[in-house]
């Protein structure tokens, strides 16, 4: 909402500067989110008189002026301007004038325009900043000259009314009164504790007859229209507003049309009441009916547009047609043109919800539709269509009949709420008196007795006593209640559990060198295709957003591998060698199509990385993470995971139990998402890591004997997997073993093909007392035997 | 005899003051003082020598001895250190040269600034709870004190979700105000960070995903001065001790009365500046008392249990707090960027 200072000015007095003023309402409850100044930008251009004019020398379209700017010495400028005689009086841009050229600001230099001095540049109003809409009396193109005589070396601003600031507002939309210049000037006169000058209407009502017997109105959906003012002017003129009305328009933002609209533009600014007036002749039997449209009705609005109605929509109609769209726009075939005779000045209450869904429907955001859907009062109908007509009396463009149409049948009146002060205090921890506490209710015009008070029907937000005791924290001042800190009762501050398993995991994996990443929720469902994920897959049924910001918006994710691939692909396109990412997410998963219930949200890990990496090196990643989270887990071979590497892919299983897979992602997904090099990664249940995670620790007594260590190395068929033979050895090792390490692995040279050497070191040990040599042969025995047996490895010699 | 000894000393001595090695040194040792060596010669010889001669002989000999053995000693030890000097000197490294860096991961810089939003509340004894962000419009609106006609609700606000009844993507943190207080027993003081969903284009300053943080205290008496306080609290531990907080009425439709914290601007101390557009302040956070009928809602009764809540948008902060200008490199995970925090 802009509220233009020079126009809040004449309902309230106050004497702050602009600077101290939106500081002081903004603490008051209306926040101002900027403010400009008028014309602000043009500086140094005065009036002065045109004394001579000559042709130019050496150019036909150049003319040389002698300028009276009424400093006694006069000015020799060239200008193109033809439309200038002498004697007229125009703005002249001084040497270090700034005026606009184009959009954009431009420093008047002296010059020579053909060899010929300049000493300064005559104005249009274009280059002033404002349009033929703002003074329709300025020529198409040309130099602006002053209609009457106005004394030289004046500031223009000053005398064309330039001049003003507009302070824009942004307005809570419990708050309908505010979006008007009154309502902004009511909140003024609350904050300064001052007067508020509620403009004064008196009619003269020339008009012959009575707007009673002119028209007729019938409300068919009271629901939608709790009540509809006409009222009638006649012999009506259509022609351009004076000057201020037009810019006062111009400076809330509004552009003057011609005198009937922008009486009912002025009207919705200032009160906040949009308005509309019809041609009367036009309306046939000069009857209104509000009525919901019918089935496949359509409308041609102001704008040229054919519009498609529905029954929701409430429309304005005769008794054949619709004249307009109720609260949004009036139609084509009913409005005002310069010759009609008689108007008919609609005020009306719509419903506000009903506006707002036409207006969308209907793709037609209009400033009437915009005051409408904040739910106005009804009662502000009245007095916005006598100030209209009022304006028709004062700009002499029209005859007002006596009287009008009003069809209200349940009138809002002023409602009560109880209040204690106590019970007011207690909410807001201070100690303010009840003749004070009724004074601050009184700003607002609320007349409170310290028990109950009494609302102006403008304040539906005012309905309980919470309501009124940010009223009265209002202008006590949010800043003089007391800061405290509650004593209440002592509580622990605390993560759950589960938040503190996902710390662990992000302390652990940035202290292993990997970076976290953020990817959105939702995706494309083009996503599952990159992934070479079958269509028949579970993991293609999704929770799908109705109005997404595109496809590839649309499902919520199923899969949380993308997130952290699109990643990577932007690493791998930006030429970064390496990316070491992770990401704490969610997928979700439908407990059944169509969503009945919510979806689980399956809080997953995601590791991702390219470069200097490998197999291992992610595997050793997830089994230090692991071990930081208590959990002892086991790595099983898995060929399935269609996005996966079929020989480079592991799940993850814990007491039997799968709680993830690691590995390297299938080269043709990598190929999809454009990364030319081995992609790792593992994707990890956060809420199954959890579950099986500990901190809890136990000392285990250091060892106090020596051990006893074997090496042996064996040939074994090249599918025999390190877990097999390791399976075999802890099963025969009997309770002496302490432990096993892998310490080499080899094929090649010298190695059959289809089989590879694998070596091991195999640690005994016994808590009491130092083994002897003997004590380890029938176990080691028992290993070599079963390793031949079980798994056909040939033993090597050392 | 007595001179063969004498000789004998002079010559050692001088062989050892020119030795070039620890071998050298050994050899002399071995050549005067070993079994077949020249001092233990003459001494051997020394049952030749007659009954006065021989004590004499004998302390002179011993003299000599001692002092080779000195010598010898001496030059050893000269050597090794000679040695040890020259193998240190030998192992000179260029210290400026750069250190073998375990490389270390970056925390995303949303997640610190949450987690150090996190650790002020729990300092100040909140419990940190979440909850879904698929969510009912019961809980994201109806609860909330946000009815069927509101504007909020409308579909160019707010995902919603493809199923029967009103499913959503919650577009505030405050949905858990109302799951709170269905579950805890009170007193209740607790923060929810979490994700939120709202229907904007993704530019610069827009997310259509992006973080909050809710808070919500209720107990008995608590006032508008307690949330106040509280806040303050957390503005100056996460902007600094010297900043200055400043609240404004303002409207919600789930706390009343409402106010909106303002925080003085930290690029300018509250002078003015483009941060801040020239105001001096800086929006952080909404807040204000938990409205009545939302207690009434959650089966607690407004006149015995009183409470505050707040919620702050921490793309903002985060923004705000590591001058990033372009929201949309929080999403993109570019290493480069992510290093940097």
């Amino acid at each position: 909402m802009d509220l233009p200072i020079k126009w809040l000015k004449e309902y309230v007095d106050y004497t702050a500067s602009t600077k101290d003023y939106i500081e002081d309402i903004t603490k008051a409850g209306q926040k101002v989110e900027s403010v400009r100044e008028l014309a602000g930008d043009i500086t140094g251009v005065i009036s002065g008189k045109v004394l001579e004019i000559a042709p130019h020398p050496d150019a036909d379209k150049l003319v040389i002026t002698k300028i009276d700017v009424g400093s006694g010495e006069n000015l020799q400028i060239v200008t193109g301007a033809s439309n200038l005689t002498v004697g007229d009086i125009v703005p002249v841009a001084m040497i270090g004038a700034t005026v606009y050229h184009g959009d954009s600001l431009e420093k008047i230099k002296k010059g020579k325009l053909r060899g010929v001095e300049s000493a300064g540049m005559l104005c249009s109003i274009e280059e002033l900043g404002f349009t033929r809409h703002d003074y329709p009396e300025a020529p198409e193109n040309g130099i602006y000259i002053f209609q009457e005589e106005v004394p030289l070396g004046e500031d223009v601003k000053k005398l064309l009314e330039m001049e003003d600031e507009v302070v824009e507002f942004e307005i809570t939309n419990n708050r309908p009164d505010c979006y008007s210049i009154i309502g902004l000037a009511r909140e003024t006169a609350a904050t300064y504790g001052v007067p508020l000058k509620y403009p004064e209407i008196t009619l003269k009502e020339e008009g012959e007859g009575n707007s009673k017997d002119i028209i007729d109105v019938e409300i068919l959906n009271p629901e939608l229209c709790p009540r509809y003012i006409g009222r009638v002017v006649k012999n009506v003129k259509v022609e351009p507003s004076p000057l201020w009305l037009r810019h006062r328009l111009t400076a809330a933002g509004v552009r003057p049309i011609n005198n009937i609209v922008d009486i009912t533009n002025y009207v919705m600014l200032e009160l906040g009441q949009p308005m509309h007036a019809f041609d009367i002749d036009t309306i046939d039997e000069a009857k209104i009916i509000v009525r919901n449209a019918k089935e496949n009705e359509k409308i041609t609005t102001l704008d040229g547009q054919e519009r498609q109605l529905d029954p929701s929509m409430l429309v304005i109609s005769d008794c054949n047609k619709a004249v307009a769209v109720a609260g949004v726009m009036g139609g084509e075939n009913s409005k005002v043109s310069p010759g009609a005779k008689a108007i008919l000045f609609e005020s009306a209450n719509f419903n506000g919800a009903n506006v707002r869904i036409t207006a969308k429907k209907l793709g037609l955001r209009t400033d009437a539709s915009a005051k409408y859907e904040k739910n106005l009062d009804p009662n502000l109908a009245l007095d916005a269509v006598n100030r209209a007509v009022q304006l028709v009396e004062m700009l002499n463009c029209g005859e007002v009949c006596k009287g009008m149409v009003d069809c209200y049948p349940n009138k809002r009146e002023k409602w009560e709420v109880e209040y204690s002060t106590e019970g007011i205090n207690k909410l807001l921890g201070t100690d303010i008196s009840e003749k004070d506490m009724i004074d601050y209710l009184k700003l607002v015009e609320v007349e409170a007795d310290g028990k109950k008070a009494l609302i102006p029907t403008f304040r539906p937000d005012l309905v309980a006593e919470c309501d009124l005791a940010e009223e009265v924290a209002r202008f006590y001042g949010y800043d003089n209640i007391e800061t405290t800190l509650a004593a209440g009762t002592p509580t622990v501050g605390k993560k759950t559990y589960s938040q503190q398993v996902e710390d662990k995991i992000l302390s652990t994996l940035v202290s292993l060198g990997l970076s976290e990443a953020k990817c959105f929720s939702f995706e494309s469902p083009k996503v599952f295709d990159k992934l070479n994920i079958p269509k028949e897959s579970k993991l293609r049924d999704t929770v799908k957003i109705t109005n997404p910001l595109g496809e590839d918006y649309s499902v919520m994710r199923t899969v949380s591998l993308n997130g952290i691939l699109t990643s990577l692909a932007v690493n791998s396109g930006r030429r970064n060698p390496e990316a070491k990412l992770f990401e704490m997410g969610k997928v979700y998963i439908p407990k059944s199509l169509p969503l009945k219930e919510l979806p689980d949200e399956i809080p997953t890990l995601t590791l991702g990385m390219y470069g200097k990496v490998d197999f291992y090196d992610i595997k050793g990643i997830c089994e230090e993470l692991f071990e930081s989270l208590g959990i002892k887990e086991e790595y099983i071979p898995e060929k399935d995971i269609t996005y996966m590497h079929p020989g480079r892919t592991a799940k993850i299983t814990v007491n039997g139990e799968e709680i993830g897979f690691v590995g390297q992602i299938h080269p043709d997904v990598a190929e999809n998402y454009a990364i030319n090099t081995g992609v790792y990664t593992a994707v990890l249940n956060v809420a199954k890591i959890t579950e099986f995670s500990s901190f809890e620790k136990h000392y285990e007594e250091l060892a106090k004997f020596p051990s006893t260590q074997r090496d042996i190395a064996m040939l074994v068929k090249d599918e025999i997997t390190v877990k097999e033979i390791e399976d075999v050895i802890k099963e025969n090792g009997g309770k002496l073993l302490e432990s096993i390490k892998l310490f080499d692995v080899y094929k090649g040279n010298q190695i059959q093909e289809g089989f590879k050497s694998v070596a091991y070191s195999i640690t005994f040990r016994a808590k009491d007392r130092t083994l002897t040599q003997d004590e380890v042969v029938s176990p080691m025995n028992k290993i070599l035997k079963n390793l031949e047996s079980k798994l056909g490895a040939q033993l090597r010699d050392k | 005899m007595k001179e063969e000894l004498k000789k004998i000393q002079e010559s050692t001595l001088k062989k050892l003051s020119e030795v070039k090695g620890l071998e050298e040194i050994e050899n002399i040792r071995v050549e005067v003082l070993g079994k077949k060596g020249g001092l233990t010669k003459i001494l051997k010889s020394m049952g030749s020598l007659s009954q006065e001669e021989r004590p004499i002989i004998g302390q002179y000999a011993n003299e000599v001895r001692k002092a080779i053995e000195e010598k010898l000693e001496k030059t050893k030890e000269n050597f090794l250190a000679f040695a040890k000097e020259k193998k240190l000197q030998s192992e000179k490294i260029d210290v400026t040269m750069p250190g073998k860096k375990t490389k270390l991961g970056h925390v995303h810089p949303m997640t610190q600034v949450i987690e150090n939003i996190k650790n002020i509340f729990i300092g100040m004894g909140y419990e940190v709870v979440e909850g879904p962000e698929v969510e009912t419009a019961y809980y994201n609106f109806e609860a909330l004190n946000i009815p069927k006609e509101h504007p909020a609700r409308d579909e160019q606000d707010t995902f919603y979700i493809e199923g029967e009844g009103e499913i959503l993507l919650r577009t505030q943190t405050s949905p858990m105000q109302i799951r709170t207080m269905e579950t805890h027993s009170l007193p209740i003081k607790i923060i929810a960070p979490g994700r939120v969903y709202r229907s904007d284009e993704v530019d610069a300053t827009h997310s259509p995903v992006f973080h909050q943080l809710e808070g919500m205290v209720i107990d008995k008496g608590i006032t508008m001065g307690d949330l106040k306080g509280a806040l303050a609290v957390f503005a100056k531990e996460l902007f600094g001790q010297d900043t200055k907080v400043r609240f404004r009425p303002h409207h919600f439709p789930f706390t009343e009365p409402s106010a909106e914290m303002d925080v003085s601007c930290f690029a300018c101390q509250g002078k003015g500046c483009r941060v801040c557009k020239d105001s001096g302040w800086i929006e952080v956070l909404g807040c204000g008392m938990v409205h009545p009928k939302v207690l009434e809602r959650c089966n607690i009764d407004p006149k015995v249990y009183s409470g505050f809540a707040f919620g702050m948008g921490l793309e903002r902060i985060a923004m705000q707090k590591y001058s990033i200008s372009d929201l949309r490199l929080l999403y993109e995970n570019d290493v480069k960027f992510l290093e940097q925090f």
